[in-house]
Order: structure tokens, then sequence, then C-alpha cells
């Protein structure tokens, strides 16, 4: 087995919690975070249910200390909020003492800002700082140097398996020695962009969404952001680390079948996981509890379903979507994904798949619906997105 | 760490790039503050049910991976890896557009689709049907670089070739607001070309270079990529130390570069970042530019790759691509150094072989 | 609109632009042509395109788009379905 790369630190905001032990608590408890969108004005309101984090764009920035002048997008201050978090949970003092990386993912980037004044840009000064908030870099350069982090900086966008590429690439970092540390995750607020894509799609349930449920209506959005500080073992070493879990396995293919939709065999998705295992050096057996991707879309609790069968035949571990919580939180997902793998291993606990009552025929996919205590070594987390990017991260007890 | 070379290179850029028989010095400095890619016929490399909704981005880049993997006679790669700063700009616009004018009614998805950053890596690998690693990287004017860094830890670690590239497309309404905050440059053409424009902001213009990355030479290799490392926000003094210390840490000192590329753009705001090493450090080495012909966008430092390639294979540097006179009899190590607006500096070595 | 001709006809001009069918010109597109699958090509993001089409140029809202299938089987079928149907 590969022992993988060090956890040391997590941060999170969502809808359920603007810290990793509220997150916690929404889920022990079962309290979902969905609601009726505040923050967007939108014709969707009443047809629409979202995973939104209610604190106001001016909340973020008097809780973040940012001057008037400052050009943050909400996905830029939701990233900054979780990364501080992070570092501060890793114990980190000095950004720099050993060599620092940032990888962050988004695909929502500045466009809540840019829709806001695509065409006053033009009339009014005063908001053409913002132009420059648009790129998908922006937020993570922001956030990097709030945090101290000059050198390496990156920004991933895969749809919404993005941020699983970004602890991917980080733990590949490391273990080629190119970073002692870095911090690795991904943002992405609601925008009037998103919920109006995926509308059109018809792809957004007008109710809380049911994963795996055959009666599934589609998904509910939802906004978030959350980082992991991954260090080397000898940075843990030096700095007699406490090691919250490992990431020991991940993989990315590509199901090259549609630009949106899922291969029905779930091809792209098995070939994730089947890599991810075999980085990991384990067997299906060993996986104790799948955090899936279940968006409760038809198309994708259909494919990702098929593909779980594929690998583990009979012999299917605890499942759950936790996406009945946050809603899809997109290149954040998989980020908060992680946070909440690492605390289903640190607390051997299977957080439920709310709203589920009847499996989907063909794959007979049970999820869990209550909460499960039981000892839990390793975690196999899914995260997909348009593109056929399929990505699977593997999470083991420290 | 093994050894990586370059076996194919593919690009669409400002200049005729897909025309065989055009080279480096056959190329003209460009003359408005936006220029568009020289478009090749599309219908030659993409079938007509798939051409039907990509737009620049898409098409500029599935051409320039099709030259790169004809090239490089790899028919589908084991990793696909893309830099794209701004993504599919065009669809975004679109879609943003019909949301606003429209005011949410009425709204089609294709362009929703196609808009995600990631759909030129998605489109390459859904015609190749291939089913590998697949990631884009969307950090501004590094975002090329990033994708290096990724095919050359992949290729150290099982696979066989990668494709990787860079890809930014030009669209209208970014280009406008990026004329409000002056990077576009505001003069509509340049007779005396950028080096003598005396203006802030760059020349605006698209492209798509991609390459296959092998681990093992070949007859038709360009070049060997040796290393990459980018620095998102150092402070401009530093840059010399970073320079020296990244040829340090590849055991060549400044005399031993044979031909130094920079990403000089016209902007006099910040090309004094490259001047400041052409006065000093880099003073007697041959010094090359490439945004004259190429243009700026987020992922211009691929064409800059891109003509590193030609002028290893070739041995010849170009009149038209000197920032100075200094002579070359061999051209061995050439290091690659770019940044955007004094941010986002990225040093690529390269060495012939 | 009056006559069904003109309305076949207006569908497939439709159909062209805004899908960006180039390689299929008027006279190549019969009444009976298969729009998905073997015949005119299209797939399931055309037929969300088709959808919105009926509502924003016919004022024809379509509550299930499974119903879709059957009224987008060919131009034939689509312009009956909305010569009954439409309020616009």
């Amino acid at each position: 087995m590969n022992k993988g790369v060090a956890i040391t630190g997590m941060g999170i905001i969502s809808s359920i919690g603007n810290t990793v032990e509220e997150n916690l608590l929404s889920l022990l408890n079962q309290t979902p975070g969905i609601s009726v969108i505040e923050n967007i004005k939108t014709h969707h309101k009443n047809n629409i249910k979202v995973g939104e984090i209610k604190a106001s764009n001016e909340e973020l920035i008097n809780q973040l200390g940012l001057p008037d002048s400052n050009s943050y997008s909400r996905t830029a201050m939701l990233a900054e909020i979780a990364a501080k978090e992070a570092v501060k949970n890793a114990g980190i003092t000095n950004i720099n003492k050993c060599k620092t990386g940032f990888i962050s993912a988004t695909s929502v980037g500045g466009m809540d800002l840019t829709e806001k004044y695509f065409y006053s840009q033009f009339e009014e000064t005063k908001n053409r700082k913002y132009i420059e908030s648009h790129s998908a870099g922006d937020s993570s350069s922001k956030v990097a140097k709030s945090l101290g982090i000059t050198g390496f900086v990156s920004t991933i966008s895969t749809a919404c398996s993005s941020a699983a590429n970004s602890i991917m690439m980080g733990a590949r970092m490391i273990k080629a020695g190119k970073l002692d540390r870095v911090i690795v995750g991904g943002a992405d607020c609601l925008s009037k962009f998103t919920i109006n894509g995926f509308k059109t799609l018809l792809i957004l349930s007008e109710d809380n969404c049911r994963p795996f449920d055959t009666n599934r209506t589609g998904l509910n959005l939802g906004e978030a952001a959350a980082f992991l500080v991954l260090e080397s073992d000898e940075c843990v070493k030096k700095g007699n680390k406490n090691v919250l879990a490992y990431v020991s396995g991940w993989a990315n293919a590509n199901d090259a079948f549609h630009q949106t939709a899922s291969s029905k065999d779930g091809e792209g998705a098995t070939l994730a996981m089947q890599k991810a295992l075999k980085v990991a050096g384990l067997k299906p057996e060993n996986i104790d509890y799948i955090n899936a991707h279940g968006t409760a879309t038809e198309n994708n609790d259909a494919s990702e379903s098929a593909a779980i069968r594929r690998i583990f035949e009979d012999q299917i571990p605890s499942v759950s979507s936790t996406k009945a919580f946050t809603g899809h939180t997109l290149a954040a997902a998989a980020a908060i994904e992680a946070v909440y793998s690492v605390l289903a291993l640190q607390n051997s606990t299977v957080f439920p798949n709310l709203n589920f009552q009847t499996p989907i025929e063909e794959t007979q996919i049970f999820p869990e619906t209550e909460v499960i205590i039981k000892e839990l070594n390793h975690v196999l987390s899914n995260s997909f997105g348009f593109g056929g990017n399929c990505s699977t991260l593997i999470f083991s007890k420290a | 760490m093994g050894k990586y070379f370059i076996n194919g290179i593919g690009c669409v850029s400002a200049q005729d790039t897909t025309n065989s028989e055009k080279d480096l010095f056959n190329f003209k400095e460009l003359k408005e503050n936006k220029v568009s890619a020289c478009k090749p016929n599309y219908k030659d490399f993409i079938p007509p049910a798939m051409i039907r909704r990509m737009s620049a981005g898409i098409k500029m880049g599935v051409v320039a991976s099709s030259l790169a993997l004809k090239e490089a006679n790899v028919k589908i790669p084991s990793a696909i890896v893309t830099g794209s700063g701004m993504g599919c700009l065009n669809d975004s616009e679109k879609f943003l557009r019909n949301i606003i004018d429209n005011d949410e009614q009425f709204l089609t998805p294709t362009a929703f689709i196609q808009s995600t950053h990631n759909t030129v890596g998605a489109q390459i690998a859904l015609g190749l049907g291939c089913k590998a690693y697949n990631v884009t990287y969307v950090h501004d004017a590094t975002s090329f670089e990033t994708s290096i860094i990724d095919a050359i830890l992949k290729l150290d670690e099982e696979e066989q070739n990668v494709l990787v590239g860079g890809v930014d497309e030009l669209a209208n309404h970014t280009v406008e607001l990026h004329k409000l905050i002056g990077h576009v440059k505001e003069e509509n053409t340049l007779e005396k070309g950028i080096l003598n424009s005396n203006s802030k902001g760059a020349v605006y213009s698209e492209g798509a270079q991609f390459f296959v990355l092998e681990n093992r030479k070949t007859e038709n290799s360009y070049a060997e990529l040796v290393d990459v490392i980018t620095y998102d926000a150092i402070l401009e003094e530093e840059v010399t130390s970073k320079l020296e210390a990244f040829l340090l840490a590849n055991n060549l000192k400044t005399s031993e570069i044979d031909a130094v590329i920079l990403g000089v753009n016209g902007d006099v705001e910040f090309d004094g970042i490259y001047q400041k090493l052409q006065d000093t450090i880099l003073k007697e080495i041959p010094q090359v530019y490439y945004k004259h012909l190429s243009g700026e966008y987020n992922t211009a430092s691929a064409f800059g790759m891109w003509t590193a390639c030609k002028m290893i294979k070739n041995q010849i540097i170009p009149e038209n691509l000197r920032l100075n006179s200094v002579e070359v009899n061999s051209i061995k190590n050439v290091l690659l150094y770019n940044q955007y607006r004094g941010k986002n500096h990225s040093f690529v070595l390269l060495k012939s072989c | 609109m009056s006559n069904i001709e003109d309305l076949k006809l207006e569908l497939k001009k439709n159909i062209i632009e805004v899908l960006n069918l180039e390689d299929i010109s008027l006279e190549d597109f019969g009444d009976n042509d298969s729009l998905f699958g073997d015949g005119i090509g299209l797939d399931s993001i055309d037929a969300l395109e088709l959808i919105v089409m009926l509502d924003k140029d016919y004022g024809i809202r379509l509550s299930d788009p499974k119903e879709g299938k059957k009224i987008f089987e060919s131009v034939e079928v689509m312009a009956a379905y909305i010569a009954e149907h439409r309020t616009k």
C-alpha cells in the first residue's frame, strides 16, 4: 500500500457551516443547507433550491478585513476564508519556512462580478477595478498573496471535477519533490451564469435534490470553498505535525463520450476509480466508504452507479452523496468532499445521503440514509465534470 | 527525473503558422492592436458534425494538437494537458450576453456547455477517443507553463507521451473591457512596431500551440525540455536572482546560454523588467522576441516555445526576431523568460538534442 | 404564416441557422428526414435548442423534455405540431 501524502490542515466554508467544525455538526445532525436563493436576484428564484452561504459580500469583506479598494470576487473571498482556516488548522506560522505552493480550482472565477458590471464598466469607472478579477487565476493569486505564497501558484478548471485535480496535482508535486508543502482545494460562488446554464440543461431540481433515488429530479447548485494543507513526510517529521489523514490514491480519466453527458456504463468513472486504487495500492474490498459525486441528475447517478457496480460488483461499501446537504458546488465540490472524507475517517462515521427512498432499478445501489458509526480505513471520493473529466481520490486513515 | 523531448509541434496563430512552406523569417510584425488568428482550413482537420459548435479557440486547439500529434507520430497520447488563461471566452460572453439581454429568458445551452475552461482539452479527447488523464490549467499567463510542469511529472510517473499546449481566443467584449484599463494598446495601428510604440498595453491576439513530449529522443525531436519554473508574484528586483538560480539548478552559467527568448510585448509600463536583464546579465547573449509576431494572449509564451523549437532545429536566429545583434555559432541552450504585467513569471530551459 | 409549406421552410432555415448546420442545404433537407440519428444527425444538445426555439418563436412550452422526442422526429411532424399548438 502507498501511504500517500499527509494532510495536516483543512478549512471549509459551505452552506452548512463556516468552519470545519460547523460542517461536521451539520452533517452529524443531518441539517442540510438547501434553501431559497437570497443573495442573487434571479427570475428562477422560486423554481430552484440552492446551497447558498447566507453571508452577503459586504459581510465577507468585513470578515476578511478587506479595504474598500479591494476587487475580490465572491469566489476569491470564499477561497480566502477556507484557505486561511486550513493554514491555521495546520499550525503554520511561517508559510515560507519550507517550499510552499498553492493550487486552487474554480469554474466561476470572477463571473459574479462580470455579470453585474458587464455593460456598466464602459460608463462608470469605479467598477473597472473588477475587470481583472474575471479570470480564474485572479482569485488564486489574491489568496496566495494573502497567505504569503509567491512561488508556485496555479489554478485548475475541469468543470465539476476541478478541485479533485488540484488536490491530485498537489499530492503529485510533493511525491515528486517539487514542493514540500502545498495548499490545495477549490472555490466557486453562485452566479447567474451557472444558474442559467444548468437551467438550460434542464437539470436543476425545484425541490431538495435526491441523489441516487430512482425518482431524482436534478441537482441543487451550491457555493463553497475548501482547502487542504498537504505536506511531505520530511515536513511532517521536522514540524512534528499532527497528520489528519493521507491522500493515498488519485487518478483522472476521460470519458471521451460526450461534451456534457456521462456514458451509460460509466467508462471514465470506472477508469478513474481503477487507476486511483492502483496508485493507492488498494483493492476494491479495502474501500470502506464511497463519497460519491451523486449530483442527483438522471444521467450522473445512473452512470456513476454503473461504474460503482463495475468496480465493486456485489461487495458495495457504504455509499453516500453529501450533495443533498451542500448542493453541487461545482469546482469546489471535490474539495469540500475531501474535507468530509477526512472527517469521516477521523470520526469513524459515514455521513448520510439525504432524501433517498427508492434505488435506481438497474443498479440497486442503496446509499446510507442515517449517520453510521463504523471503523473506516479508506474512503474513496468521486468527482466528475463536463468534458468527460472523471477524477477519483482515495483518503486513508492517519 | 528522466529526460523529456519535444517530438511534435503544432501552431495556429496570427501568422500563417499552419503552412509548412512558411518559416519564422517569413513572418511580419502585426500592425494592429487586435489581430485575429490566421485561420487554416478547419474542415481539413475536424469532422462537420463536431465543427459546428466549436468556437475559434476550440478549432485552433484541435488543429494545433493534431499537427503536433501527427509530427510526433502519436495517435492517442497517454495524457492531455491544456493551458488556457481565459478559457472559452467567446462562448462565455455569448451566454452572458444572452442572460443579460434577454433577462434570463429563452436561453439555450450550447454556449454554456462550450464555455467551460476545459472545453478545448475535452474536445481534443473526444475527437481522438482518448480516455487518458486530461487536465486544464487556467492560471493567467502561467497557464501553459504549469501545464508543462504537470506534463513532465506525468512522464516521470508512467506516461509514454503527453500532449501539452496552450490556447486562448480573442473575444470582442473582453478586448473592449481591457482597453478601458489600458491593457490593450489604444492606437489602432502600429506603424513603427511595438518596440517603438512607447505606449501602454499590448497588441491582443489569439492562438493555440501544442507539443508532444516523450521521454525518448526520436528522429523528429526538436529539443530537449530541460526544466520549467513559475513565480506568481516576485518583485522586479528578484527577477535577476531567480533567473540565475534557475540556471544554477540546471548547472548552467548565464554565459552558457546561446539564446534568450523574452516575452517583450511593447508595453512601456512592464517591458522595463526585460530591459533590465537585457542591459545587464543578458547583454552578451543573443536576445529574441516573438510577441510582435504572435501578439499577446495568456498563453502566448507557448508561441515563444514554438519559436524556440524552430530556432533550435534550424540552428538559426532569424533577423526579424532579434532584439540585439550578438552573434551565435550554435544554438544549444535556450532560455525563455516571460511575465505579464509584472506578474506570472516563468522560466523555461530548452536544449538542442 | 398561413401555409404549412411556408412553416416547414421557415423551420428548416431556422434549424440550419440556429444549429450551425453549414453543410446542409435547404434543397437537401427533406420534410421527412429524421432530424436525429442517421438523418440530419442532431443530438441531445440540439434537442434542448429546439425546445427553446418552440418556446421563443411559437409560444409552445414543453413541460417534459421527453415530449420533444416525438415532436422533433422530422420537419413534417414538427410543423404539424406547431400549426396545432402555436400561441404566437
